[in-house]
Protein backbone atom coordinates (compact mmCIF):
# COMPACT_ATOMS: atom_id res chain seq x y z
CA UNK A 1 0.00 0.00 0.00
CA UNK A 2 0.90 3.41 -0.54
CA UNK A 3 -0.06 5.57 2.27
CA UNK A 4 0.82 9.23 3.26
CA UNK A 5 0.48 10.85 6.19
CA UNK A 6 0.06 14.40 6.56
CA UNK A 7 2.07 15.50 9.65
CA UNK A 8 2.22 18.78 11.90
CA UNK A 9 4.93 20.57 14.09
CA UNK A 10 3.60 21.92 17.55
CA UNK A 11 4.83 23.60 20.37
CA UNK A 12 5.08 20.99 23.52
CA UNK A 13 1.93 21.99 25.30
CA UNK A 14 3.53 21.21 28.52
CA UNK A 15 5.56 24.14 28.49
CA UNK A 16 4.95 27.61 29.73
CA UNK A 17 3.23 30.09 27.23
CA UNK A 18 3.96 33.53 26.57
CA UNK A 19 2.66 35.67 23.39
CA UNK A 20 4.77 37.52 21.04
CA UNK A 21 4.85 40.89 21.20
CA UNK A 22 3.02 41.12 18.09
CA UNK A 23 -0.19 40.28 19.97
CA UNK A 24 -1.15 37.61 17.55
CA UNK A 25 1.16 34.38 17.64
CA UNK A 26 3.22 32.38 20.75
CA UNK A 27 6.45 33.31 21.69
CA UNK A 28 8.67 30.71 20.30
CA UNK A 29 11.55 31.10 22.32
CA UNK A 30 12.38 28.39 24.71
CA UNK A 31 9.78 26.52 23.30
CA UNK A 32 9.91 22.57 22.39
CA UNK A 33 8.62 21.55 19.39
CA UNK A 34 7.39 18.07 18.03
CA UNK A 35 4.84 15.64 16.16
CA UNK A 36 1.35 16.77 16.92
CA UNK A 37 -0.38 14.31 19.30
CA UNK A 38 -2.42 12.60 17.21
CA UNK A 39 -0.26 12.64 13.78
CA UNK A 40 1.79 10.78 15.85
CA UNK A 41 -0.82 7.96 16.16
CA UNK A 42 -1.69 8.35 12.27
CA UNK A 43 1.70 7.69 11.61
CA UNK A 44 1.62 4.58 13.73
CA UNK A 45 -0.89 3.33 11.84
CA UNK A 46 0.79 3.32 8.59
CA UNK A 47 3.42 1.22 9.90
CA UNK A 48 1.63 -0.84 11.18
CA UNK A 49 -1.00 -0.95 7.57
CA UNK A 50 2.65 -1.82 5.71
CA UNK A 51 3.78 -4.38 8.39
CA UNK A 52 0.38 -6.23 8.16
CA UNK A 53 -0.41 -6.11 4.09
CA UNK A 54 3.00 -5.76 2.63
CA UNK A 55 5.47 -3.84 1.45
CA UNK A 56 4.43 -0.72 0.46
CA UNK A 57 5.63 3.47 0.61
CA UNK A 58 4.66 5.29 3.66
CA UNK A 59 4.96 9.17 2.98
CA UNK A 60 4.96 11.94 5.35
CA UNK A 61 3.95 15.13 4.58
CA UNK A 62 4.09 18.43 6.59
CA UNK A 63 3.73 22.25 5.95
CA UNK A 64 6.10 24.97 7.55
CA UNK A 65 9.10 26.45 8.23
CA UNK A 66 12.29 24.97 7.74
CA UNK A 67 12.69 23.77 10.95
CA UNK A 68 10.13 20.84 10.06
CA UNK A 69 12.94 19.19 9.00
CA UNK A 70 13.32 18.03 12.58
CA UNK A 71 10.15 16.98 12.58
CA UNK A 72 9.79 14.93 9.29
CA UNK A 73 13.15 13.57 10.59
CA UNK A 74 11.42 12.17 13.58
CA UNK A 75 8.81 10.21 11.54
CA UNK A 76 11.75 8.59 9.06
CA UNK A 77 13.31 7.55 12.27
CA UNK A 78 9.98 5.75 13.40
CA UNK A 79 9.79 3.89 10.10
CA UNK A 80 8.74 6.27 7.11
CA UNK A 81 10.12 5.75 4.14
CA UNK A 82 10.58 9.36 2.86
CA UNK A 83 9.43 13.03 3.49
CA UNK A 84 7.86 15.94 2.04
CA UNK A 85 8.23 19.56 2.94
CA UNK A 86 5.98 21.81 1.82
CA UNK A 87 7.16 25.24 3.11
CA UNK A 88 5.36 27.86 4.51
CA UNK A 89 6.58 30.57 7.17
CA UNK A 90 4.36 31.12 9.05
CA UNK A 91 1.59 28.61 8.94
CA UNK A 92 -1.74 30.04 8.50
CA UNK A 93 -3.79 29.77 10.92
CA UNK A 94 -6.69 29.04 8.11
CA UNK A 95 -7.48 25.06 7.81
CA UNK A 96 -8.85 25.64 3.68
CA UNK A 97 -6.06 27.48 3.17
CA UNK A 98 -3.33 24.45 4.30
CA UNK A 99 -6.13 22.23 3.03
CA UNK A 100 -5.12 23.33 -0.26
CA UNK A 101 -1.63 23.22 -0.30
CA UNK A 102 -1.95 19.40 0.47
CA UNK A 103 -4.68 18.69 -2.21
CA UNK A 104 -2.29 20.02 -4.93
CA UNK A 105 0.41 17.62 -3.31
CA UNK A 106 -1.11 14.51 -2.78
CA UNK A 107 -3.47 14.65 -5.44
CA UNK A 108 -2.74 11.95 -8.56
CA UNK A 109 -0.01 10.24 -6.87
CA UNK A 110 -1.35 7.54 -6.50
CA UNK A 111 -2.01 6.59 -2.47
CA UNK A 112 -4.60 4.23 -1.37
CA UNK A 113 -5.13 5.86 1.96
CA UNK A 114 -4.14 9.63 3.64
CA UNK A 115 -3.97 9.73 6.78
CA UNK A 116 -4.38 12.61 9.69
CA UNK A 117 -4.39 13.19 13.26
CA UNK A 118 -7.89 14.11 14.50
CA UNK A 119 -6.79 17.97 15.39
CA UNK A 120 -3.47 19.25 15.50
CA UNK A 121 -2.94 20.51 19.19
CA UNK A 122 -2.30 23.96 18.66
CA UNK A 123 -4.81 25.26 16.71
CA UNK A 124 -6.91 22.69 18.12
CA UNK A 125 -9.24 23.42 14.76
CA UNK A 126 -9.50 19.41 13.54
CA UNK A 127 -10.19 21.05 9.88
CA UNK A 128 -7.42 20.43 7.63
CA UNK A 129 -8.04 16.05 6.94
CA UNK A 130 -12.24 16.71 6.00
CA UNK A 131 -10.91 19.78 3.64
CA UNK A 132 -8.22 18.27 2.24
CA UNK A 133 -10.74 15.09 1.74
CA UNK A 134 -13.43 17.38 -0.16
CA UNK A 135 -10.64 18.89 -2.37
CA UNK A 136 -9.37 15.45 -3.94
CA UNK A 137 -13.12 14.48 -3.71
CA UNK A 138 -12.02 11.19 -1.86
CA UNK A 139 -14.19 9.44 0.66
CA UNK A 140 -13.19 10.54 4.44
CA UNK A 141 -13.59 8.72 7.68
CA UNK A 142 -12.99 11.14 10.88
CA UNK A 143 -11.57 10.26 14.31
CA UNK A 144 -11.19 7.00 13.80
CA UNK A 145 -10.74 4.71 17.06
CA UNK A 146 -10.17 1.22 14.69
CA UNK A 147 -9.53 0.44 11.45
CA UNK A 148 -9.97 -2.93 9.32
CA UNK A 149 -9.29 -3.13 5.68
CA UNK A 150 -9.68 -6.12 3.16
CA UNK A 151 -10.35 -6.10 -0.47
CA UNK A 152 -9.97 -2.52 -0.98
CA UNK A 153 -13.02 -1.58 1.33
CA UNK A 154 -12.32 -0.25 4.92
CA UNK A 155 -14.49 -0.54 8.09
CA UNK A 156 -13.28 1.81 11.02
CA UNK A 157 -14.86 2.97 14.02
CA UNK A 158 -15.58 6.41 15.38
CA UNK A 159 -17.05 7.58 18.63
CA UNK A 160 -19.61 9.88 19.42
CA UNK A 161 -21.02 11.58 22.21
CA UNK A 162 -22.79 8.41 23.86
CA UNK A 163 -22.46 5.70 20.81
CA UNK A 164 -20.30 4.41 18.59
CA UNK A 165 -20.43 4.72 14.62
CA UNK A 166 -19.06 1.67 12.51
CA UNK A 167 -18.59 3.14 9.35
CA UNK A 168 -17.52 1.78 5.78
CA UNK A 169 -15.74 3.15 2.75
CA UNK A 170 -13.83 2.46 -0.37
CA UNK A 171 -10.35 3.15 -1.29
CA UNK A 172 -8.38 5.26 -1.86
CA UNK A 173 -9.76 7.50 1.20
CA UNK A 174 -8.93 9.70 4.20
CA UNK A 175 -8.71 9.11 7.55
CA UNK A 176 -8.14 10.87 10.36
CA UNK A 177 -6.79 9.16 13.39
CA UNK A 178 -8.14 9.50 17.26
CA UNK A 179 -6.18 8.11 19.75
CA UNK A 180 -6.28 4.80 20.89
CA UNK A 181 -6.01 2.85 17.77
CA UNK A 182 -2.30 2.68 18.29
CA UNK A 183 -0.08 3.73 20.69
CA UNK A 184 3.22 5.55 18.99
CA UNK A 185 6.19 3.66 18.70
CA UNK A 186 9.59 4.76 19.35
CA UNK A 187 12.38 5.55 17.46
CA UNK A 188 14.79 2.88 17.62
CA UNK A 189 18.54 3.73 17.20
CA UNK A 190 18.88 1.97 14.39
CA UNK A 191 15.73 3.71 12.77
CA UNK A 192 17.34 7.19 14.22
CA UNK A 193 20.76 5.98 11.89
CA UNK A 194 18.91 5.05 8.84
CA UNK A 195 16.58 8.26 8.44
CA UNK A 196 20.02 10.40 8.27
CA UNK A 197 19.87 8.76 4.52
CA UNK A 198 16.25 9.12 3.68
CA UNK A 199 15.42 11.68 0.92
CA UNK A 200 13.29 14.98 2.43
CA UNK A 201 11.98 16.63 -0.52
CA UNK A 202 11.19 20.56 -0.12
CA UNK A 203 9.10 22.67 -1.86
CA UNK A 204 7.08 25.72 -1.83
CA UNK A 205 3.52 25.51 -0.31
CA UNK A 206 0.67 26.16 -3.04
CA UNK A 207 -1.17 27.65 -0.21
CA UNK A 208 -5.06 28.53 -1.10
CA UNK A 209 -6.27 31.96 -0.10
CA UNK A 210 -6.47 32.91 3.34
CA UNK A 211 -9.86 33.38 4.80
CA UNK A 212 -9.47 33.12 8.76
CA UNK A 213 -6.79 35.06 10.47
CA UNK A 214 -5.72 35.56 14.27
CA UNK A 215 -6.49 39.22 15.07
CA UNK A 216 -5.29 38.16 19.06
CA UNK A 217 -3.86 35.81 20.79
CA UNK A 218 -4.59 36.25 24.75
CA UNK A 219 -3.46 34.08 27.93
CA UNK A 220 -6.83 32.71 29.49
CA UNK A 221 -7.93 35.34 32.19
CA UNK A 222 -6.71 34.14 35.49
CA UNK A 223 -9.27 32.17 36.87
CA UNK A 224 -10.43 33.89 40.41
CA UNK A 225 -9.74 30.35 41.78
CA UNK A 226 -7.52 29.16 44.53
CA UNK A 227 -10.71 29.41 47.24
CA UNK A 228 -10.22 26.74 49.95
CA UNK A 229 -14.06 26.30 51.52
CA UNK A 230 -12.65 23.90 54.26
CA UNK A 231 -10.91 20.92 54.64
CA UNK A 232 -12.37 17.48 55.58
CA UNK A 233 -16.30 16.52 55.41
CA UNK A 234 -17.73 19.62 57.42
CA UNK A 235 -16.71 21.74 54.86
CA UNK A 236 -19.86 20.35 53.14
CA UNK A 237 -22.31 23.08 54.22
CA UNK A 238 -20.43 25.55 53.50
CA UNK A 239 -19.63 24.46 49.29
CA UNK A 240 -23.15 23.60 49.02
CA UNK A 241 -24.56 27.14 50.39
CA UNK A 242 -21.81 29.15 47.99
CA UNK A 243 -22.89 26.75 45.31
CA UNK A 244 -25.93 27.97 45.71
CA UNK A 245 -26.77 31.47 47.10
CA UNK A 246 -23.29 32.79 45.09
CA UNK A 247 -22.25 30.58 42.18
CA UNK A 248 -26.59 29.85 41.62
CA UNK A 249 -25.49 26.54 39.99
CA UNK A 250 -27.97 24.57 42.43
CA UNK B 1 -30.16 42.51 7.74
CA UNK B 2 -28.42 39.47 7.12
CA UNK B 3 -29.98 35.80 6.64
CA UNK B 4 -28.17 32.86 9.04
CA UNK B 5 -28.31 29.62 8.42
CA UNK B 6 -28.12 26.94 11.57
CA UNK B 7 -27.55 23.05 10.72
CA UNK B 8 -29.65 21.44 13.64
CA UNK B 9 -28.36 17.57 14.82
CA UNK B 10 -31.01 15.52 15.61
CA UNK B 11 -30.06 11.90 16.37
CA UNK B 12 -32.41 8.84 17.00
CA UNK B 13 -35.55 11.09 15.56
CA UNK B 14 -34.87 14.06 18.36
CA UNK B 15 -32.97 17.20 18.14
CA UNK B 16 -30.69 17.16 20.72
CA UNK B 17 -29.16 20.20 22.65
CA UNK B 18 -26.48 21.71 20.55
CA UNK B 19 -29.28 21.74 17.85
CA UNK B 20 -30.70 24.73 19.86
CA UNK B 21 -27.71 25.97 20.05
CA UNK B 22 -26.63 26.41 16.76
CA UNK B 23 -29.88 28.31 15.96
CA UNK B 24 -29.99 30.20 18.36
CA UNK B 25 -26.22 31.51 17.80
CA UNK B 26 -27.71 32.09 14.36
CA UNK B 27 -30.60 33.95 15.89
CA UNK B 28 -27.97 35.92 17.54
CA UNK B 29 -26.28 36.60 14.37
CA UNK B 30 -29.20 37.71 12.09
CA UNK B 31 -30.39 39.73 15.14
CA UNK B 32 -27.31 41.90 15.24
CA UNK B 33 -27.57 42.92 12.06
CA UNK B 34 -30.56 44.46 12.17
CA UNK B 35 -32.86 40.84 11.92
CA UNK B 36 -32.56 38.64 9.01
CA UNK B 37 -34.32 35.10 8.34
CA UNK B 38 -32.79 32.17 9.96
CA UNK B 39 -33.15 29.16 8.58
CA UNK B 40 -32.51 25.66 10.41
CA UNK B 41 -31.70 22.54 8.22
CA UNK B 42 -32.24 19.73 10.01
CA UNK B 43 -31.48 15.62 8.18
CA UNK B 44 -33.01 12.23 9.58
CA UNK B 45 -34.77 9.46 9.23
CA UNK B 46 -38.90 9.28 8.44
CA UNK B 47 -40.58 11.58 11.03
CA UNK B 48 -38.12 13.84 11.75
CA UNK B 49 -40.84 16.83 10.81
CA UNK B 50 -42.94 16.36 13.89
CA UNK B 51 -40.14 17.72 15.61
CA UNK B 52 -38.92 20.53 13.85
CA UNK B 53 -40.89 22.49 14.71
CA UNK B 54 -39.33 22.85 18.23
CA UNK B 55 -36.48 24.97 16.50
CA UNK B 56 -39.12 27.71 15.95
CA UNK B 57 -38.52 28.11 19.73
CA UNK B 58 -35.15 29.08 19.60
CA UNK B 59 -35.23 31.19 16.94
CA UNK B 60 -35.25 29.66 13.26
CA UNK B 61 -37.87 31.27 11.29
CA UNK B 62 -37.66 28.36 8.22
CA UNK B 63 -36.95 24.80 9.14
CA UNK B 64 -35.87 22.66 5.91
CA UNK B 65 -36.72 19.22 7.25
CA UNK B 66 -34.89 16.43 5.21
CA UNK B 67 -36.65 12.94 5.71
CA UNK B 68 -35.00 9.82 4.19
CA UNK B 69 -35.37 6.22 5.60
CA UNK B 70 -31.42 5.96 4.26
CA UNK B 71 -30.80 9.25 6.69
CA UNK B 72 -31.63 8.31 9.69
CA UNK B 73 -27.87 7.67 10.78
CA UNK B 74 -25.46 10.16 10.03
CA UNK B 75 -23.98 10.31 6.35
CA UNK B 76 -21.46 12.79 5.70
CA UNK B 77 -21.47 13.29 2.01
CA UNK B 78 -25.23 13.52 1.67
CA UNK B 79 -25.44 16.03 5.08
CA UNK B 80 -22.49 18.08 3.59
CA UNK B 81 -23.79 18.48 0.22
CA UNK B 82 -27.61 19.41 1.14
CA UNK B 83 -26.27 21.70 3.75
CA UNK B 84 -23.31 23.43 1.30
CA UNK B 85 -26.12 23.61 -1.68
CA UNK B 86 -28.51 25.28 0.99
CA UNK B 87 -25.74 27.23 2.22
CA UNK B 88 -25.25 28.77 -1.20
CA UNK B 89 -28.89 29.18 -2.37
CA UNK B 90 -29.32 32.98 -1.07
CA UNK B 91 -27.13 35.18 0.70
CA UNK B 92 -25.98 33.70 3.79
CA UNK B 93 -24.10 35.59 5.73
CA UNK B 94 -23.46 33.11 8.67
CA UNK B 95 -23.85 29.36 9.37
CA UNK B 96 -23.47 27.45 12.47
CA UNK B 97 -22.90 23.99 13.60
CA UNK B 98 -21.89 22.20 16.23
CA UNK B 99 -17.82 21.72 17.17
CA UNK B 100 -20.17 17.74 18.13
CA UNK B 101 -18.76 14.43 16.90
CA UNK B 102 -20.91 14.90 14.05
CA UNK B 103 -20.48 18.23 13.06
CA UNK B 104 -17.03 18.35 13.49
CA UNK B 105 -17.02 16.15 10.85
CA UNK B 106 -19.83 18.26 8.90
CA UNK B 107 -18.55 21.32 9.12
CA UNK B 108 -15.25 21.55 7.48
CA UNK B 109 -16.75 19.32 4.58
CA UNK B 110 -19.21 22.21 3.93
CA UNK B 111 -16.62 24.32 4.32
CA UNK B 112 -14.08 22.98 1.16
CA UNK B 113 -17.74 22.70 -0.82
CA UNK B 114 -18.20 25.91 -0.60
CA UNK B 115 -14.30 27.24 -0.71
CA UNK B 116 -15.20 29.53 2.66
CA UNK B 117 -13.15 29.74 6.20
CA UNK B 118 -14.85 27.88 9.23
CA UNK B 119 -14.09 29.11 12.47
CA UNK B 120 -13.50 25.80 14.65
CA UNK B 121 -14.94 24.98 18.52
CA UNK B 122 -15.93 28.75 19.35
CA UNK B 123 -16.75 29.64 22.44
CA UNK B 124 -18.24 33.08 21.70
CA UNK B 125 -18.40 35.32 18.40
CA UNK B 126 -19.39 39.07 16.98
CA UNK B 127 -20.78 40.10 13.82
CA UNK B 128 -19.32 42.83 12.66
CA UNK B 129 -20.00 44.79 9.09
CA UNK B 130 -16.84 43.27 7.83
CA UNK B 131 -15.94 39.95 9.48
CA UNK B 132 -17.24 37.90 11.85
CA UNK B 133 -15.18 37.68 15.21
CA UNK B 134 -14.92 34.44 17.21
CA UNK B 135 -13.08 33.21 20.16
CA UNK B 136 -11.54 29.77 20.09
CA UNK B 137 -9.34 28.19 22.75
CA UNK B 138 -5.66 27.27 21.57
CA UNK B 139 -2.67 25.33 22.30
CA UNK B 140 -4.96 22.74 24.51
CA UNK B 141 -6.72 25.59 26.33
CA UNK B 142 -3.68 27.55 27.32
CA UNK B 143 -4.39 30.01 25.27
CA UNK B 144 -7.67 32.06 23.57
CA UNK B 145 -7.38 33.20 19.86
CA UNK B 146 -9.83 35.62 18.66
CA UNK B 147 -10.39 34.62 14.86
CA UNK B 148 -11.64 36.79 12.29
CA UNK B 149 -13.68 35.72 9.28
CA UNK B 150 -14.09 37.39 5.94
CA UNK B 151 -15.40 35.81 3.15
CA UNK B 152 -19.37 35.07 3.43
CA UNK B 153 -20.94 32.70 4.12
CA UNK B 154 -18.37 32.95 7.52
CA UNK B 155 -18.87 29.20 8.96
CA UNK B 156 -18.71 28.38 12.50
CA UNK B 157 -18.90 25.00 14.77
CA UNK B 158 -19.36 25.95 18.30
CA UNK B 159 -18.09 24.05 21.43
CA UNK B 160 -21.23 22.67 22.85
CA UNK B 161 -22.46 24.00 25.95
CA UNK B 162 -20.37 27.45 24.97
CA UNK B 163 -23.18 29.32 23.84
CA UNK B 164 -26.40 28.88 25.54
CA UNK B 165 -29.43 27.86 23.66
CA UNK B 166 -32.27 30.75 24.55
CA UNK B 167 -35.54 30.24 23.98
CA UNK B 168 -38.00 33.06 22.43
CA UNK B 169 -42.05 33.33 21.27
CA UNK B 170 -41.22 32.87 17.82
CA UNK B 171 -42.89 30.05 15.51
CA UNK B 172 -41.07 28.77 12.56
CA UNK B 173 -42.66 27.44 8.92
CA UNK B 174 -41.37 24.23 8.49
CA UNK B 175 -40.61 22.96 4.70
CA UNK B 176 -39.82 19.42 3.87
CA UNK B 177 -36.84 19.35 1.56
CA UNK B 178 -34.93 16.47 -0.49
CA UNK B 179 -31.10 15.43 0.11
CA UNK B 180 -28.86 17.06 -2.53
CA UNK B 181 -27.04 13.65 -3.13
CA UNK B 182 -28.29 10.34 -3.27
CA UNK B 183 -28.03 8.35 -0.17
CA UNK B 184 -27.42 5.60 -1.94
CA UNK B 185 -24.47 7.06 -4.24
CA UNK B 186 -22.58 7.68 -0.98
CA UNK B 187 -19.42 6.44 -0.55
CA UNK B 188 -19.03 6.27 3.40
CA UNK B 189 -21.54 4.91 4.58
CA UNK B 190 -22.66 4.47 8.86
CA UNK B 191 -23.76 0.76 8.81
CA UNK B 192 -24.08 0.56 12.73
CA UNK B 193 -24.70 3.05 15.55
CA UNK B 194 -24.46 1.61 19.40
CA UNK B 195 -25.39 3.69 22.14
CA UNK B 196 -23.64 3.10 24.95
CA UNK B 197 -25.61 3.01 28.46
CA UNK B 198 -28.28 5.37 27.67
CA UNK B 199 -29.98 6.26 30.78
CA UNK B 200 -26.48 8.16 31.58
CA UNK B 201 -26.04 11.98 30.23
CA UNK B 202 -23.36 12.81 27.25
CA UNK B 203 -20.71 14.66 28.79
CA UNK B 204 -20.81 17.40 26.31
CA UNK B 205 -24.59 17.79 27.05
CA UNK B 206 -25.04 17.81 30.91
CA UNK B 207 -25.36 20.69 33.04
CA UNK B 208 -22.88 19.36 35.66
CA UNK B 209 -20.10 17.03 34.98
CA UNK B 210 -18.87 15.02 37.98
CA UNK B 211 -15.06 13.63 37.02
CA UNK B 212 -13.27 11.18 38.85
CA UNK B 213 -9.35 10.85 38.66
CA UNK B 214 -6.69 8.28 40.26
CA UNK B 215 -7.59 9.72 43.70
CA UNK B 216 -10.31 7.22 43.82
CA UNK B 217 -7.32 4.60 43.99
CA UNK B 218 -9.60 2.08 42.58
CA UNK B 219 -12.33 0.98 39.70
CA UNK B 220 -14.68 0.18 42.71
CA UNK B 221 -14.38 3.92 43.96
CA UNK B 222 -15.94 5.50 40.92
CA UNK B 223 -19.43 4.61 43.17
CA UNK B 224 -18.63 7.59 44.64
CA UNK B 225 -18.55 9.52 41.64
CA UNK B 226 -21.54 8.01 40.29
CA UNK B 227 -23.73 8.04 43.57
CA UNK B 228 -22.94 12.34 43.44
CA UNK B 229 -23.86 12.35 39.93
CA UNK B 230 -26.79 10.44 40.39
CA UNK B 231 -27.89 12.88 43.20
CA UNK B 232 -27.43 15.92 40.98
CA UNK B 233 -30.11 14.07 38.27
CA UNK B 234 -28.62 16.18 35.62
CA UNK B 235 -24.78 15.41 35.78
CA UNK B 236 -22.84 12.82 33.79
CA UNK B 237 -19.71 11.31 34.77
CA UNK B 238 -16.13 12.14 33.76
CA UNK B 239 -12.59 10.75 33.88
CA UNK B 240 -9.20 11.58 33.61
CA UNK B 241 -6.84 9.93 31.40
CA UNK B 242 -4.70 8.15 34.20
CA UNK B 243 -8.02 6.51 34.67
CA UNK B 244 -8.78 5.51 31.28
CA UNK B 245 -5.39 4.44 30.43
CA UNK B 246 -5.53 1.98 33.39
CA UNK B 247 -9.37 0.55 32.32
CA UNK B 248 -11.11 2.07 35.58
CA UNK B 249 -13.75 3.53 32.40
CA UNK B 250 -13.95 3.30 29.21
CA UNK B 251 -11.73 5.57 27.26
CA UNK B 252 -15.31 7.74 26.22
CA UNK B 253 -15.18 9.27 29.46
CA UNK B 254 -11.87 10.79 29.56
CA UNK B 255 -11.53 14.46 29.68
CA UNK B 256 -8.60 16.25 28.61
CA UNK B 257 -6.91 17.81 25.44
CA UNK B 258 -6.84 13.98 24.47
CA UNK B 259 -10.83 13.36 25.16
CA UNK B 260 -13.94 15.30 25.24
CA UNK B 261 -13.78 18.83 25.94
CA UNK B 262 -16.49 19.91 28.20
CA UNK B 263 -18.09 23.43 29.38
CA UNK B 264 -20.86 22.71 32.15
CA UNK B 265 -22.15 25.08 34.11
CA UNK B 266 -20.45 23.07 37.13
CA UNK B 267 -17.63 20.92 37.12
CA UNK B 268 -16.83 18.94 40.30
CA UNK B 269 -13.55 17.49 40.03
CA UNK B 270 -13.34 14.26 42.47
CA UNK B 271 -9.32 13.23 43.46
CA UNK B 272 -8.16 15.17 40.25
CA UNK B 273 -4.70 16.62 40.79
CA UNK B 274 -4.99 18.69 37.83
CA UNK B 275 -2.67 17.59 35.10
CA UNK B 276 -2.40 20.29 31.79
CA UNK B 277 -4.20 17.31 29.68
CA UNK B 278 -7.06 16.98 32.16
CA UNK B 279 -7.66 21.10 32.64
CA UNK B 280 -7.53 21.52 28.65
CA UNK B 281 -10.56 19.34 28.17
CA UNK B 282 -12.73 21.33 31.49
CA UNK B 283 -11.23 25.15 32.11
CA UNK B 284 -13.65 26.27 30.26
CA UNK B 285 -16.45 25.31 32.71
CA UNK B 286 -18.32 28.32 34.59
CA UNK B 287 -17.79 26.73 38.02
CA UNK B 288 -15.62 24.32 39.43
CA UNK B 289 -15.70 22.61 42.20
CA UNK B 290 -12.39 19.77 43.66
CA UNK B 291 -12.07 17.88 46.21
CA UNK B 292 -8.80 16.83 46.64
CA UNK B 293 -6.59 15.31 49.72
CA UNK B 294 -3.27 17.67 48.52
CA UNK B 295 -3.74 20.97 49.23
CA UNK B 296 -0.91 22.02 46.73
CA UNK B 297 -2.71 20.06 43.90
CA UNK B 298 -2.63 22.20 40.61
CA UNK B 299 -6.72 21.75 40.54
CA UNK B 300 -7.12 24.24 43.42
CA UNK B 301 -5.18 26.92 41.68
CA UNK B 302 -8.07 26.56 38.72
CA UNK B 303 -10.98 25.60 41.10
CA UNK B 304 -13.81 28.17 42.08
CA UNK B 305 -14.25 26.15 45.21
CA UNK B 306 -11.89 23.87 47.08
CA UNK B 307 -12.11 21.20 50.16
CA UNK B 308 -9.20 19.88 50.82
CA UNK B 309 -9.64 16.66 52.45
CA UNK B 310 -10.41 12.57 52.04
CA UNK B 311 -12.69 12.19 48.78
CA UNK B 312 -13.75 9.31 50.94
CA UNK B 313 -15.53 11.49 53.65
CA UNK B 314 -16.11 14.35 52.05
CA UNK B 315 -17.97 12.87 48.88
CA UNK B 316 -20.58 11.15 50.12
CA UNK B 317 -21.42 13.95 52.44
CA UNK B 318 -21.58 16.35 50.09
CA UNK B 319 -24.21 13.61 47.78
CA UNK B 320 -26.30 13.29 50.91
CA UNK B 321 -26.45 17.56 50.72
CA UNK B 322 -26.98 17.32 47.19
CA UNK B 323 -29.68 15.32 47.52
CA UNK B 324 -31.34 17.10 49.86
CA UNK B 325 -31.63 19.70 48.02
CA UNK B 326 -32.65 18.56 45.09
CA UNK B 327 -35.41 16.46 46.98
CA UNK B 328 -36.64 20.21 47.90
CA UNK B 329 -36.65 21.77 44.53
Amino acid sequence: MKIAVCLKRVPDTEMRFAVAPDGKSLDASGLKFDISDFDGYAVEVALRLNEQHGPGEVVAVALGPDALQETLRKALSMGVDRGVHLKADPVPFDGLSIAHALAAELKDQGFDLILFGRVATDTGNGTVGPMTAALLGLPCVTAISKLDLSGGQGTAQRELEGATETVTFPLPAVLTIDEGIARPRLPSLKGIMAAKKKPVESKSAALGTVQLTVDKLELPPERTGGRIVGEGPDAVPELVRLLHDEAKVL
Amino acid sequence: MADCFAFAEFRAGAPRKVAFETVSAARKAADATGGGTVTALCIGGAGIAARAGELGRYGADRVLVVEHPDLARYSPEVFAATAAARLKTGACRAGFFSASAEGRDLAPRVAAALNVGLASDVTSFEVTPEALIARHPVYVGKAIATLRLTGTPALVSLRPGAVTAVEQARSAQVESARPALDPAAAQVKVTDLVQRAATRMDLGEAPVVVSGGRGLKAAENFKLVEDLAAAFGNAAVGATRAVTDDGWRPSSDQIGQTGRLVSPALYVAVGISGAIQHLAGMRTAKVIVAINRDKDAPIFKLADYGIVGDLFEVVPRLTEAIKRIRSEQ
